[in-house]
């Protein structure tokens, strides 16, 4: 794609200048101002609920992304396959009383069973 | 030293660190080991290197900003886009911190100390140090936490390195199902840890239901366009929802129970409360 992606430049510095700049100093400059202003601004302050249901709903898009048109080995696989498992951990987490780790255990067998039986 | 947990109390900094690393078998542990295997999955899949796998690991130390990088790389978003989304993402550590920092310095901590210690401000790390740090002396607070965190993150560092070997030699089908064990993760502890908050449930339902949408409109700024339509859009319809909320139950987070500090540690995002 175009602008500066990772891939933009065939250079060996390209993709750690990238990672510097938008994994560490993007996420660590908070980290940073959370020292700096300690104890002024509680959790439950408007600013910070309307950020954090921005963050989540960002975050959101990406796990759509990654079910929708995934990397790797993954992407070779059906979409009716990727969010039947997501389906079926859900549903494994809602009848174990809210497990998360039942669910993923539940989503990715339904995910081995489904591609065993080609679906 | 005796690894039990009725020793004394240790008489040094150094003491005080391994204390704290051996809080590191615990269940938030072991699940978060698990998060960053797929995650290692997730970095070969979408063909970022070992070492700048290992790299994000160490040096972002927040699972939803990692994925939002990985995802970008593989969307071939551009950097100021992604340093965008990141920031968005990463915004609550701020808070997170602020809230930690009282609790974890002592009188003679260095400032030094507090802005390298809080890199590892995230979800369980801050899970743990908000709950342990109060009961112990406050001299012994910061090398204690550095013991948890540091272990926790160098551990994570050969996990993800050693998922991202494991992808490159599984078969294609196994490889598959580690990839997709990220956003499985992801999109059932993010739903759990959103469960006293209306608001945060609706963010999540509206992000991945726009998220292919915003993707066809603008296919370099889909991130950032499904957070701010989908968060705020979630911020004004829950908060017409107050009333409900009002009627949950208050806090998981505080003297609760065990097994809900674990479930909160499931992810790298504090929305728990």
């Amino acid at each position: 794609m175009n602008g500066l992606s990772y891939h933009a430049f065939d250079v060996w510095w390209w993709p750690w200048v990238f990672l510097i700049l938008a994994g560490w100093a993007a996420n660590d400059a908070w980290r940073l101002l959370g020292v700096a202003f300690s104890g002024r601004l509680t959790e439950t302050s408007r600013l910070f609920t309307i950020v954090r249901s921005v963050a989540t709903a960002l975050v959101a898009g990406v796990i759509a992304q990654l079910v929708l048109q995934p990397g790797g080995d993954l992407a070779s696989t059906s979409l009716a396959l990727r969010l039947g498992s997501i389906a079926c951990g859900f549903a494994a987490y809602r009848l174990a009383g809210e497990s998360v780790s039942i669910g993923v255990a539940t989503g990715e067998a339904a995910f081995f069973a489904g591609a065993w039986a080609d679906l | 030293m005796p690894a039990d947990s009725v020793s004394p109390p240790p008489t040094s900094a150094f003491g005080w660190f391994l204390a704290g690393q051996r809080q590191f078998v615990s269940l938030p542990a072991v699940i978060l080991i698990a998060a960053f295997t797929g995650f290692g999955g997730l970095a070969h899949a979408s063909g970022v290197g070992l070492a700048e796998t290992v790299f994000l690991v160490a040096f972002v130390w927040a699972l939803p900003s990692m994925i939002v990088v990985v995802g970008a790389i593989q969307a071939g978003a551009p950097l100021l886009a992604t340093m965008f989304a990141v920031a968005l993402s990463a915004a609550r550590l701020m808070p997170m911190t602020m809230a930690l920092i009282p609790i974890l310095r002592a009188e003679k901590t260095p400032k030094w100390a507090l802005y390298a210690l809080s890199h590892f401000v995230a979800i369980t790390a801050w899970v743990f140090g908000m709950t342990k740090l109060p009961d112990l002396p406050r001299e012994g607070r910061a090398p204690y936490f550095a013991g948890f965190a540091v272990t926790l993150t160098v551990f994570n560092m050969g996990v993800a390195a050693a998922a991202w070997l494991a992808a490159a030699k599984l078969p294609p089908l196994a490889a598959a199902g580690l990839v997709l064990l990220m956003p499985l993760y992801f999109a059932l502890s993010l739903w759990n840890a959103a469960r006293t908050s209306p608001t945060e449930r609706l963010a999540l339902i509206f992000g991945m239901a726009i998220a292919p949408a915003m993707h066809a409109l603008a296919p370099n700024l889909d991130l950032l366009l499904t957070g701010l339509v989908g968060g705020l859009a979630a911020h004004v319809i829950g908060s017409r929802l107050k009333s409900v909320e009002a009627d949950l139950p208050p806090s998981t987070f505080g003297p609760a129970d065990p097994a809900a500090l674990v479930e909160v540690a499931l992810v790298e995002e504090e929305g728990a409360r």
